[in-house]
């Protein structure tokens, strides 16, 4: 088994875009060999950087575990930026170098129904949460995206769980409707767990939405990080008590109890 | 054969030159999965004030070309919990543990200065006169030669037998000047340099990129401000002088002994990579030995005329 935590100078096998023609919505499968991690609990992320980062930028960047087993680490990555843009062009070859699993993962109760709230790119966690849940029979999904649905790993989750919805949100003026949808699964999944993932203006909406059913539910938050690993206290957010918690080791999954979380990140 | 590395600094001794900056290395043990804390030449840790500090709002970190800016606002647990919790962690008998202090004053300085001179496992106490970050003291102490001299002078009356090191802000006009001030109020030893002030901005929300709107600098961004202070400074004062900003690699780490220090801090590096300042003091004998450097007092301050 690897070291947690120790940093790992990886092999990219392979770059694949998701979605119908060759990489046009930008989101990419990253496949490393033999990582040499230590075994992960879903949600949890790795820090990642590419040897061509040079001096700029200077921040590696983290990401969801999407599916890690002894042999292979998938990351699903959608191309935002620049530093995404570099790592979504690297070819079989390049050398990466990954640190992690890094943070907190979801809580995983095999005997609750349990629903995995996903938004776009917020939807790679749960490929790892699905397969790694022992009851399967007792998770749902419910996946909110707005590129073609084939851009996700949704098909590989659906086929895994017991429910699977998406909802598709073609313009603005559709998010009442998804947000309709969301308060009627968190209605309904009160008594059991609620996990979610996706932008921040979703995650609050799930926060409140679970506060207002007394909903047991953890999000997952993705702060802005420099180090990935408590080091320099700048991916904070706000605790149920108004003090400053790291998202990178006490998150980035959290009840939502535990924070007052407000819309700036 | 290996080149030695060791430096000797007032009041300790350092098996290499490479320590690590306050606020970019939490307080050691985050960093311990990723290399033995043993191997480096020191650690300094996050800014420690008398009481907890909460810090600024988020967004409180952004990142710029070759560089970042920080608005942390010394978040941290107070001396107190350091000592009883964060302090006996570290392994301080193998490697210096030296303290970062912020107050909002002169006694409170001093009251600091106190009680972490009565702390075993620590090594020195580096005084922050140079933080951009917050309202009260921080960079004004800094930046006025009179007050960085009398506040030098406050907290060395209370550390006791603790070296005290005095952390300068490149956000003067003469820091010849205020290292002066402190070097005359008892300074030990000088870091070179604190963050430099910088914003960043979005031109589509039309927002500045820190709560803060204003934040520190840092990053191989600095690397040349950094290294014509550190140079200006050991022209000018006889104590030793530590050079932080901007280093990254073993020959990063030479440029700054070149220029005179005696050691040199990693910050915004280990960000980079957790393991970069154990990777570059392993680097450094190596690249001794490539260059023929035997040791490092040899080597530095030799920068020929230019
Ligand atoms: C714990 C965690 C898990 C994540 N998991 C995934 C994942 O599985 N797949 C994936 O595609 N992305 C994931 N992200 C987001 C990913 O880290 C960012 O998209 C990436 O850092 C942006 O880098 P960039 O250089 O491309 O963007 P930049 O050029 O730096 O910025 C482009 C845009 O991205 C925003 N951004 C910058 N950093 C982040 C960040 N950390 N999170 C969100 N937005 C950011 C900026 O504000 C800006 O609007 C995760 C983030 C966190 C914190
Ligand atoms: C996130 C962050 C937090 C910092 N906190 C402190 C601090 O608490 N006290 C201090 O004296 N300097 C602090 N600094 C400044 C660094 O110690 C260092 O002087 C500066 O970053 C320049 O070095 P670098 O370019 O290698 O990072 C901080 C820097 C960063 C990036
Ligand atoms: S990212 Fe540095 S403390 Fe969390």
């Amino acid at each position: 088994m690897g070291i947690s935590g120790a940093c790992r100078d990886l092999t990219i096998l392979s770059v694949t875009p998701a979605g119908p023609v060759g990489g046009q919505y930008g989101c990419y499968y990253l496949e490393f060999d033999n990582p040499g991690l230590a075994p992960a609990v879903a949600g949890q992320f790795v820090m990642v950087r590419p040897a061509c980062f040079g001096s700029d930028p200077v921040w590696p960047r983290p990401f969801s575990i999407c599916r890690l087993t002894p042999d292979r680490l998938t990351l699903f990555v959608q191309a935002c930026g620049r530093g995404t843009d570099v790592l979504c062009r690297l070819v079989p070859g390049d050398r990466v170098t990954v640190w992690g699993p890094l943070g907190q993962g979801f809580c995983l109760e095999p005997d609750t129904p349990t629903v995995m709230l996903a938004g776009g790119v917020g939807i790679a966690p749960f490929v790892e949460y699905a397969a790694t849940h022992p009851a399967q029979h007792n998770l749902a999904l419910v996946f909110g995206h707005r590129q073609p649905l084939s851009c996700y790993p949704f098909s590989e989750l659906s086929q895994v769980v017991a429910r699977a919805e998406a909802f598709e949100e073609k313009t603005p003026d559709d998010l009442p409707n998804f947000i309709e949808l969301l308060e009627k699964t968190v209605a309904e999944y009160a008594g059991g767990l609620i996990v979610a993932c996706g932008p921040r203006p979703f995650l609050l909406t799930v926060a409140r939405l679970a506060r207002r059913f007394g909903a047991r539910a953890q999000v997952s938050l993705e702060n802005r990080m420099a180090c990935g690993v408590g080091g320099c206290l700048g991916c904070v957010e706000k605790n149920a008590l108004g003090q400053y918690v790291q998202t990178c080791t006490e998150g980035p999954v959290f009840w939502v109890e535990e924070l007052s979380l407000s819309e700036d990140a | 054969m290996s080149a030695d590395t060791s430096v000797r600094l007032p009041g300790m001794h350092a098996k290499n030159p490479v320590m690590t900056a306050s606020g970019t290395f939490g307080y050691g043990m985050e960093f311990a999965p990723y290399g033995d804390l043993r191997g480096l030449g020191g650690i300094v840790v996050k800014g420690l004030s008398l009481r907890p500090r909460t810090g600024n709002p988020m967004p409180r970190i952004a990142e710029t070309p070759c560089g970042m800016l920080n608005a942390i606002g010394l978040q941290n647990c107070g001396v107190e919990v350091f000592l009883h919790d964060k302090l006996p962690r570290l392994p301080f008998a193998e490697t210096p543990i030296v303290a970062n202090l912020y107050a909002c004053d002169a006694e409170e300085f001093a009251e600091l200065a106190g009680v972490l001179s009565a702390a075993e496992g620590v090594a020195a106490l580096e005084v922050n006169i140079s933080c951009p970050n917050v309202k009260a003291g921080g960079i004004a102490f800094g930046q006025d030669p009179a007050m960085a001299g009398k506040l030098t002078e406050a907290v060395k009356k209370r550390a006791g037998d603790k070296p005290v090191w005095v952390k300068l802000s490149p956000n003067v006009t003469d820091i010849v000047g205020v290292a002066r001030a402190a070097v005359l109020g008892g300074a030990d030893v000088l870091t070179c340099i604190n963050t430099l002030t910088g914003m960043s901005v979005d031109i589509r929300s039309r927002k500045p990129r820190l709560a803060n709107v204003i934040g520190g600098l840092s990053g191989p961004a600095i690397k040349p401000v950094a290294l014509r202070c550190v140079w200006q400074v050991c022209q000018a004062v006889s104590a030793p002088v530590i050079g932080v900003g901007g280093i990254s690699s073993a020959e990063d780490v030479l440029e700054f002994i070149l220029v005179g220090a005696h050691a040199v801090q990693i910050g915004t590096a280990n960000f980079m990579r957790p393991d970069m300042a154990f990777r570059i003091a392993e680097r450094l004998p190596a690249l001794m030995d490539e260059l023929g450097i035997k040791n490092l007092d040899d080597y530095r301050g030799t920068l020929a005329a230019g």
